[in-house]
């Protein structure tokens, strides 16, 4: 019996069945990630806009240390999704303990995209980057890198948080495979903007 | 609470598309080092990445295994509002001729 069967089951004839054949909780991540992908897309857009209508437009990024970094967090980052999906099949199959080390995996992981990240950050703010300046060129490149890549980096920490929860209480039998399987869908939807990401933000502000 | 089981290697199967968006973003590194004009690299670069998000809605999301009518629901919705965004670029172009935020 499936998930949402099994709800309809428990709650009696009266409830309607769950849109598209699916869990609610999955519905409801799935139309967080739409919403969510609109709002990186207002971002992304906005800062395309500036960039093009900026003549001086800052190219910071040389392959040492920032690239190299950047391509280091990627390869964490989809590692993790790589951990999380291992997670996911693990709670699937009722194997509890794998699972468990497979999202404390995901979690470290998170962890040290986000410290690569914000040791990026220092590196720009020691240059003299900041919100509304930095020594190079429009002075909106800051306000731009700073909150595409920090509202990804919320979505990250936020991420860490919410599988954090659920390990802990995937481990101690209070939530189902379903419950990692959603916080899975959120972590991947992550990856996938950093996918973007990179490219719009760092890869076409490369200093040659 | 059921006893926990014991799952086989869980991970091995994704593992060529794990591989794929890591040859994907070393591409995109390498491309990026290349002499194309910006517009050039911009599309070619999108190009990229929307192969790897498709790779990842596919087969880390599972979206291809979901039910026809989320699907459906879902990417035409998402797809429509992000065309909709593209109506700034002419006026990005236009203020680059302005340059008001030129020094």
């Amino acid at each position: 019996m499936s998930e949402s069967e099994a709800a309809m089951h428990e709650h009696g004839a009266t409830m309607e069945g769950s849109p598209y054949a699916i869990p609610s909780r999955k519905l409801t991540v799935w139309l967080f990630i739409a919403s969510d992908a609109a709002t990186f897309g207002v971002f992304l857009f906005g800062y395309g806009y500036l960039r093009t209508a900026s003549v001086d437009w800052p190219t910071p990024f040389k392959f040492s240390p920032s690239i190299l970094n950047v391509l280091i967090m990627t390869f964490v980052l989809i590692t993790s999704s790589l951990t999380m999906l291992g997670a996911v099949d693990s709670a699937k199959a009722g194997d509890q303990a794998k699972a468990g080390r497979f999202l404390w995996s995901t979690i470290l992981l998170g962890v040290i995209f986000a410290g690569l990240h914000i040791r990026e950050w220092f590196g720009l703010i020691d240059e003299g980057v900041r919100l509304f300046q930095n020594p190079w060129g429009s002075p909106l490149f800051g306000a731009t890198f700073f909150s595409i890549t920090g509202l990804h980096l919320l979505h990250v920490t936020g991420g860490v948080v919410a599988i954090a929860v659920i390990a802990r209480g995937f481990a101690r039998g209070r939530l189902t495979a379903g419950h990692v399987e959603t916080v899975g869908i959120y972590w991947h939807f992550v990856d996938l903007v950093w996918m973007f990401v990179v490219p719009l933000v760092y890869l076409l502000n490369l200093s040659r | 609470m059921a006893a926990s089981k014991k799952s086989g290697n869980t991970i091995a199967k994704y593992l060529p598309v794990y591989f794929a968006l890591l040859a994907i973003a070393v591409v995109e590194v390498f491309l990026a080092y290349q002499h194309f004009s910006t517009g050039s690299l911009l599309a070619i670069l999108l190009a990229l990445a929307f192969c790897g998000g498709t790779l990842a809605l596919r087969y880390f999301m599972h979206l291809a295994q979901e039910s026809r009518g989320l699907f459906l629901t879902l990417i035409p919705a998402a797809i429509f509002v992000l065309l909709i965004m593209n109506m700034i670029w002419s006026d990005s172009f236009r203020l680059l001729h302005m340059r008001p935020f030129g020094h």
